[in-house]
């Protein structure tokens, strides 16, 4: 990326924000010199943490005998519930709702157990391979209850308690509406109604969970590392359990975290209880979590089945719109974000003027659900636009042409849906352009075109079919986040965040932000991440949100430091009132570039100051500051997707013969990234429309439990994609910028399924379950012959 | 008989270890190994070199991915023992100084890496295939990869660093398609 | 998902290693490729008290002609070893196209072709290979050596002839017939997966273009690789028409009674092995073919 040259020849800055910029990252991470937590080098004497979990999907725990495991050479300390009955308060859920059937988490099991995976006890010992042995001598009585292991065994008459004293196993019933879809389910010309049931899976980031910590008694103070999507959520979790001053704790993303996904942005009992035994043992000790672990205790998305029904006219109009879905909860509630995202994403890009959103959010005795990419919205899409694709077959109306009959238009922004969001704001849609996504999405496809083959293929036997999915991302969600700048007293600037990140480059991109935010060249600014002893308040990284809000943060605060600097200077140089500019690492008169003053000069006199003597008159001690954005409420990102594939009736084999991605996610800061995004998002996205499916028996034991059962896309399964930008800015932050982290997999397995049933429509085959696998397939086929 | 080592639940970890020598990057190094240690773990703790990770311990993943002997391995399926007298190449290794393999500048193009935990695995797993030689198609180098799981990137830029690594190794093939 | 704690033993003759299985028999496990071995200690499924590594062990580790015409594969083949033998896959292409599809090469680079017999997952290519290829075993132990035919060999899930105190020391396999042809073909959910179903098959031809041999062998259908016998009797005698291959595909959905599970149920697994025989015998036709056309 070359500067551009003014006539005088030094340098002017390069815009930044949009540009194509390559990774500072990289070189760390392609050299092995990452520094993930398991990475790091710990202090000689740290021990490792290994844990027993409960085998049974709900059961009473009646005696723990820990004595022949504490007898292992090496094993420095095992420690039950009862353990560390000082901190076993309950860990409230990270997004709740007023009519919650609250059941406490506690951050271990006491006297019983309520999933396969859940934490009984840890053994902390000389290595992880001593701890594992003593885990297997950790004698346990357990009492087998009966367990739930779906939401339909959930809500049964009679059901069994996933919790022993609950009211019932719903934990949440929640429902939304908008004008009055009784009336209009009433009275319209056509109803369909249908059920879909989408399965989605864990997170699966490459780096399972990990937590390691050390508590220095001289100064009193815990500090954690943590490979976790939100350090301040998790701080804050830990100060209270501990009853500790936030101050006193200080938590670290290590700067190197190996995906996150969701799963990590949880707060876990084995968050609580490492700390917490370092801290009782004066000990460093470490939990890197082995993936049998991932698979059973991370919190993963599971079971929602959708009750569908559509009113609509002759042309197609949807007038009315009802969902009526059951959610799979899981044992406890960590956090309710899901199926409340689900409840208001099915209206999607259409504009419907009734609508009844129904959630029944269910305890089961599997492990909490939570957020996993797209969370929640691949559900509510494949459950709206499956829908679409039936009422067009009925309607015998092209599938493209229903949609573009009902899409919000351009010019109708701000839309409001009519219901809540998530954030607690009222569902409006900031910004959009549908029909140009969807035109330019299904001109890439060459849509008519293979309209016209799949005619002529179908005539000489082969299956050929085409889907579409359009969808509205919620995203850049508040309450706010925050970004410090400061300029060191080596004439760096550096930006604090308190976002951590997991491979999306915020090491380069907020340093692109920061330099147009400033007109100061990127290389002499640094960016640092992930720790709560570096800046004070933060929420995390999900839900697509952290470019929404850290980016605007970014912004402010690199424009106020910008504007302290400038003072600075202004009184160095002793010029009023002028226009300064960067010129390499000077300040100095964009038409007079001999008088300047370099970053290092500025920061002697305002940073370092000389001792004793006063500070020059104007000069703004102390060159640093602070920024929240605190958005007024969500973003909307958008899409649409289109796949023609073809399927082998004899194996159910698909095969996706092209994909195209229209992706709008507002300004593209950095386009290498955000491409890196939405493809990253499409390979999960394939995962769950056609390989990934967590599977469980009925009592509630898990099926899947490792990579020889749970299949993961390599790069044969996911197609190469066309891939194009629309750029619909968001008047809600400085950048208009939305979220990029979820476009590639909210609408996938939607897509998939249109364009699978779309292939069998010859056949008559009903493609009804998400992910859709061979067997189903032929399990379809072999139906409708039927 | 007596075996060589008793590595049995009378010991700790310690007591049963044995020496084990390697030629790794080039260099001889030599570290401790219970018998059931795994080669994975004897890289990234006695001998320290972390950029092998562990993404799921039975073989499946890639990312523990080394070249023994010539050969790419899953390093989480082999004893350290097994390696005493092997060479071994690394990640670490790749790179000369400060200067990045021409496999490595093509994933800093192509975006190739994000979070960055799978990528030694990769690199190793790319490296071996591309000495058997050449990769001239995209659905050829989708295969190459297929070895290996990626949660992050979606393997676009995968596909095009493998494609103009080998382009570069052996010269491309004017009729080689690029996607 | 770390092993458990063994006595570890690195014979340095096979006498020594037959000895230590003679004397620690079912408390031990063989180590050879290690690629299905060390996942099980890692899972803690097992937890042996004792691991005799047999990679040392010499004269294991190159496959040879027979003298009467044939391969004999030693335990400590590798697999990636015998995929890129030009000689095999000129002698042997059944085995040659099989390996091609077991798992991916940093497993085949370890993995051992005995090695994959002596676990006998029904799932894996090897077994079903074998399996149609009539190959022997030679199973050794101190007291001496004995052979089992592939048809003895397969007893359950996992399970084989080979007793507790007893080492695979080598698979043989004749060379084919002239006019043989055969096809390996199998559907996995991904590339390099266990397979759903897969089938091996062998089919040498008379002189007047009917069948006058063949082997048919399903992986995954079964607690061990399958020879689909009624499919091998229907086909005997005929010139695999048309007629024929539908007759195949009928009769392996009647020989097969697959399992369930959460990869696939029962009615996909015995449509798919009967689709996969239908086809593995069309490709057979087809090499046949372009042959006689040649």
């Amino acid at each position: 990326m070359s500067a551009r040259k003014t006539t005088a020849g030094a340098d002017v800055p390069p815009k930044m924000i949009g540009a194509r910029i390559e990774r500072r990252e990289d070189f760390r991470l392609l050299t092995g010199r990452g520094k993930f937590l398991d990475d790091l080098e710990m202090p000689e004497d740290t021990c490792e943490a290994a844990f027993l979990r409960s085998p049974h999907g709900h059961a009473r725990v009646l005696r723990i005998d820990t004595s022949a495991a504490l007898d292992v050479p090496g094993v420095l300390g095992v420690f039950t519930g009862e353990d560390v009955r000082p901190m076993m308060k309950p860990l409230p859920a990270k997004v709740a709702h007023p009519d919650l059937q609250e059941i406490p988490r506690l951050p271990m099991a006491l006297d019983a157990v309520h999933y396969v995976g859940e934490p009984v006890a840890v053994v902390i010992a000389s290595s992880r391979y001593v701890a594992e042995d003593a885990v297997d001598l950790i004698d346990v009585d357990y009492e087998p209850l009966p367990a739930i292991s779906s939401t339909a065994a959930a809500l049964a008459r009679n059901a069994p308690l996933v919790h022993e004293g609950a009211r019932d196993n719903i934990a949440v019933h929640v429902t939304q509406r908008a004008g009055d879809p009784d009336a209009a389910f009433a009275t319209a010309p056509h109803v369909l109604s249908e059920t879909f049931t989408v399965v989605r899976g864990g997170g699966h980031s490459m780096e399972c969970r990990a937590v390691a910590a050390r508590f220095d008694s001289v100064t009193g103070q815990l500090v954690v590392w943590d490979s976790t999507q939100a350090p301040h959520y998790a701080r804050n979790a830990l100060s209270a359990l501990y009853d500790m001053p936030e101050d006193d704790i200080r938590l670290i993303a290590p700067p190197d975290v190996g995906g996150g996904f969701g799963p990590k942005a949880q707060f876990y009992g084995e968050e609580a209880v490492i700390p917490w035994v370092a801290m009782q043992l004066r000990r460093p000790v470490k939990w890197i979590e082995d993936r049998r672990e991932n698979f059973i205790s991370a919190m993963m998305e599971r079971t929602q089945t959708h009750r569908v029904q559509v009113a609509f006219d002759d042309d197609g109009k949807l007038i009315a719109l009802k969902d009526v879905f059951e959610h799979d909860q899981g044992a406890y509630v960590a956090g309710l974000q899901v199926p409340m995202i689900t409840l208001s994403t099915v209206p999607g890009q259409y504009k419907i003027p009734n609508i009844h959103t129904e959630l029944y959010a269910c305890f089961t005795n599997m492990v909490p659900t939570s957020s996993v990419r797209g969370a929640g919205r691949p559900q509510a899409v494949a459950a709206m636009e499956r829908m679409m694709d039936r009422v067009a077959e009925y309607l015998r109306l092209d599938p493209a042409e229903l949609r573009r009959r009902n899409l919000i238009q351009a010019d109708e922004f701000p839309y409001k849906v009519g219901l809540m969001f998530r954030d607690g704001s009222p569902l409006t849609y900031d910004s959009g352009n549908y029909p140009e996504l969807l035109r330019g999405t299904l001109e890439r496809l060459g849509y008519d075109e293979w309209r016209a083959r799949q005619a002529e293929l179908r005539a000489q036997g082969r299956l050929i079919g085409v889907g579409i999915a359009c969808y509205v991302e919620g995203c850049g969600l508040g309450p706010y986040e925050g970004a410090k700048a400061r300029l060191t007293n080596s004439g760096e600037v550096l930006v604090t965040l308190a976002a951590a990140p997991q491979g999306q480059g915020y090491e380069t991109v907020y340093a692109q932000i920061a330099a147009d935010a400033m007109g100061l060249d990127m290389r002499y600014i640094k960016v640092t991440t992930g720790d709560t002893g570096r800046i004070p308040f933060g929420q995390g990284t999900f839900a697509s949100r952290i470019t929404a809000t850290a980016g605007p943060a970014v912004l402010q605060a690199c424009q106020q430091l910008r504007d302290r600097i400038f003072t600075t200077a202004a009184v160095m140089l002793k010029v009023e009132g002028e226009n300064f500019v960067f010129r390499g690492d000077r300040v100095t008169l964009p038409d007079d570039e001999s008088a300047g003053v370099t970053l290092r000069q500025i920061t002697q006199v305002a940073n370092v100051g000389k001792h004793g003597i006063t500070l020059a008159r104007g000069v703004p001690a102390g060159l640093e500051t602070s920024s929240y954005f605190a958005p007024e409420r969500a973003a909307y990102a958008s899409g649409a997707h289109a796949a023609v594939v073809e399927v082998d009736p004899e194996t159910g084999r698909t095969q996706i013969l092209k994909y195209v991605i229209g992706h709008d996610c507002g300004t593209v800061i950095n386009p290498l990234l955000v491409d890196g995004q939405v493809l990253g998002g499409f390979a999960a996205g394939i995962g769950n429309a056609m390989y990934e499916e967590q599977f469980y028996d009925a009592s509630a034991q898990p099926l899947t439990t490792s990579y020889l059962d749970f299949s993961l896309p390599s790069a044969v399964e996911v197609p190469p994609v066309e891939l194009f930008h629309v750029q619909s800015p968001s008047p809600l932050n400085p950048l208009g910028a939305k979220g990029a982290g979820e476009g590639g997999t909210i609408p996938a397995p939607a897509t998939v399924a249109n364009a699978v049933e779309d292939a069998l429509r010859p056949l008559g085959a009903r493609i009804n379950e998400m992910p859709v696998t061979p067997p189903k397939i032929v399990g379809a086929i072999t139906a409708a012959r039927r | 008989m007596e075996p060589d080592v008793l590595d049995g639940p009378d010991t700790t970890d310690r007591a049963g270890a044995r020496v084990v020598s390697v030629i790794v990057n080039g260099e001889r190094r030599g570290g401790l190994a219970p018998v059931r240690m795994t080669l994975a773990d004897f890289v990234r703790h006695e001998l320290g070199l972390t950029g092998t990770h562990l993404g799921c311990e039975h073989g499946v993943c890639g990312a523990c991915t080394i070249i023994l002997d010539g050969a790419a391995v899953r390093s989480c399926l082999l004893l350290a023992i097994q390696a005493d007298g092997a060479t071994i190449e690394t990640v670490e290794g790749l790179a000369e100084g400060d200067e990045l393999s021409p496999l490595q500048q093509a994933f800093h193009r192509n975006h190739a890496l994000q979070c960055g935990f799978c990528t030694g695995g990769f690199l190793m797993s790319i490296t071996a295939a591309l000495r058997d030689g050449p990769v001239t198609a995209d659905d050829e180098a989708r295969e190459v990869l297929s070895g290996n799981i990626c949660r992050c990137t979606g393997y676009a830029g995968m596909v095009r660093a493998v494609r103009e690594t080998s382009d570069e190794i052996y010269g491309a093939d004017r009729n080689g398609e690029r996607g | 998902m770390k092993p458990p704690r063994f006595a570890y033993h690195a014979p340095a003759t096979v006498g020594e290693a037959l000895e230590l299985l003679g004397g620690y028999g079912d408390q031990s496990k063989v180590l050879a490729g290690g690629q299905s071995l060390i996942p099980v200690l890692s899972f803690r499924l097992s937890a042996p008290e004792h691991l005799i590594d047999i990679n040392r062990l010499p004269g294991l580790g190159e496959f040879s002609r027979l003298p009467a015409g044939g391969w004999r594969i030693p335990a400590l083949v590798r697999q990636r070893q015998a995929e890129r033998s030009a000689a095999l896959a000129e002698s042997a292409p059944l085995l040659t196209e099989a390996l091609a599809q077991v798992a991916h090469p940093q497993i085949r680079n370890r993995g051992t072709i005995c090695g994959s017999l002596a676990h006998a997952d029904s799932s894996a290519e090897m077994p079903a290979v074998m399996l149609a290829l009539n190959a022997r075993m030679t199973i050794a132990s101190a007291s001496g050596t004995r052979v089992v035919g592939a048809d003895d060999f397969f007893l359950f899930h996992m399970t084989t002839a080979i007793s507790p105190d007893e080492l695979l020391l080598a698979v043989e396999f004749d060379d084919a017939a002239p006019r043989t042809y055969t096809s390996f073909t199998e559907f996995a959910p991904r590339k390099g997966d266990f397979c759903l179903a897969g089938v091996a098959a062998t089919v040498t031809f008379g002189e007047d273009g009917t069948v006058a041999d063949c082997r048919v062998a399903a992986a995954g259908v079964a607690a061990t690789p399958l020879r689909l016998r009624p499919v091998e009797d229907l086909i005997t005698g005929s010139a695999l028409d048309a007629d024929a291959l539908t007759a195949a595909q009928r009769a392996a959905r009647d020989a097969v009674n697959p399992p369930g599970d959460v990869h696939a149920d029962a009615a996909y697994r015995r449509q798919l092995v009967s689709v996969l025989v239908r086809r593995a015998l069309s490709a057979v036709k087809a090499k046949k073919g372009s042959d006689d056309g040649a």
